[in-house]
């Protein structure tokens, strides 16, 4: 495998409108410079970002890949779940997924703490124990 | 001294981006916070806008990676991303060249810092650009922190590069705001979006505020990782600003945010 080589051909298509024109005009013949395995290769072509993430791509990279391929924030997040599901966990790099309770819930618990430091008649919560 | 404001906020690409799926008194208390901030600067009676960020792939790449970087140009470009998906539109901002090539010669003297003439915006920059320079009021001059391919400048030294801008500013004319940008906890970009440790992040924010150097470099990136997400790498960024303003701290605002991926965060520091 050959991360760095994966991440590059992300990088210059995601900020030179030319490069990513000549990716999407002929893949196989933009991706032909670089040295990326079968796995990869197949990955970009495809703009496959679940398994993307799993091979390790930065996911700053991989954000503003799937943006420009106009893919909605929520199916970004679960095209990467559907990755881990299908190939396992993060290969490599420093992106991997740790667990978390999702936004909805979280900002329903972090809500219901607010009411209840409230009705405790507690310090406004963006600045208790700050200043 | 020519440093006449110095701060950090938020820059996650939600602030703008879907700003409608926040809770709606955070966020209007959130942007409340980031509009004083703008209004604090206009006060200080500053003309240019001197952001350390921390940048996500919009100019570099670990095929030459720099720790410290300056944007030495008359104008920078953004964002880089879609427009649409941020929800800022594309400009050009302002720069200053003289000024950034004094200043840059001046952060050599004790930090080997990379310059660049030629420098897009990603969100790191054009989130906080949006609400404190939404009509190019104020000349631009970008610095990056490397926060995201390790491996990375140890934090002593993000702490020493401020102490470098700091005496850069105080060395030059010009009034200059200075304001960093990024994250506390937060795991961006990953199915994990939206995660927070607001028990870290507080506990930084308090740290910041006090401002004592050994505290606030007390972390090694393996504890970072590990509390605080790929995206507590970018505390650097905050971690500067602290070595340049040297005065204590005040928090307009902090609170977590899911929707924002991050602790929401305006907070700004007296200058001594």
């Amino acid at each position: 495998m050959s991360l760095y080589y994966l991440q590059k051909v992300l990088y210059q298509i995601n900020r030179d409108p030319t490069q990513r024109q000549q990716f999407l005009a002929q893949p196989e013949v933009y991706l032909a410079t670089f040295e990326l395995d079968a796995e990869e290769r197949e990955a970009l072509v495809k703009a496959d970002i679940g398994l993307l993430y799993v091979l390790g791509v930065n996911g700053q990279i991989l954000m503003h890949f799937a943006a420009a391929n106009e893919i909605p924030w929520d199916d970004y997040l679960e095209l990467m779940r559907v990755g881990l599901r299908t190939h396992g966990p993060v290969r490599a790099g420093v992106y991997a997924a740790t667990g978390y309770e999702g936004v909805s819930a979280h900002s329903a618990r972090l809500a219901l703490e607010r009411r209840q430091q409230s009705d405790a008649g507690a310090t406004p919560a963006n600045t208790k124990g700050m200043n | 001294m020519t440093l006449v404001y110095a701060g950090v906020c938020s820059h996650g690409p939600g602030i703008t981006g879907r700003a409608e799926r926040a809770d709606p008194v955070l966020k209007a208390a959130f942007y409340d916070a980031y509009s004083g901030m703008a209004d604090a600067i206009k006060a200080s009676e500053a003309q240019t806008l001197l952001v350390v960020a921390a940048e996500h792939f919009a100019n570099f790449f670990m095929d030459n990676m720099p720790a410290f970087a300056m944007g030495m140009a008359d104008w920078y470009e953004g964002p880089i991303e879609d427009p649409d998906w941020l929800k800022i539109p594309l400009r050009r901002a302002p720069g200053n060249k003289s000024l950034s090539k004094r200043l840059i010669e001046h952060v050599m003297q004790s930090v080997d810092v990379a310059y660049a003439e030629e420098w897009k915006l990603d969100h790191g920059v054009m989130v906080p650009l949006h609400f404190l320079s939404p009509n190019n009021d104020l000349e631009l001059i970008p610095c990056n922190i490397n926060c995201q391919g390790p491996p990375l400048a140890p934090l002593q030294r993000a702490w020493a590069f401020g102490e470098a801008l700091r005496a850069a500013c105080d060395a030059v004319p010009e009034r200059i705001a200075l304001v960093g940008t990024g994250g506390i906890s937060h795991w961006p970009a990953t199915p994990d979006s939206g995660k927070i440790n607001e028990q870290f992040d507080r506990e930084f924010m308090r740290r910041w505020v006090h401002g004592e150097r050994a505290a606030l470099i007390d972390y090694t990136d393996a504890d970072i990782y590990s509390e605080a997400g790929q995206g507590g790498f970018e505390i650097r960024t905050f971690i500067s600003v602290a070595a340049a303003a040297h005065g204590p701290g005040e928090i307009q605002f902090l609170e977590p945010i899911p929707a924002f991926a991050t602790s929401a965060v305006v907070a700004s520091k007296a200058i001594n």
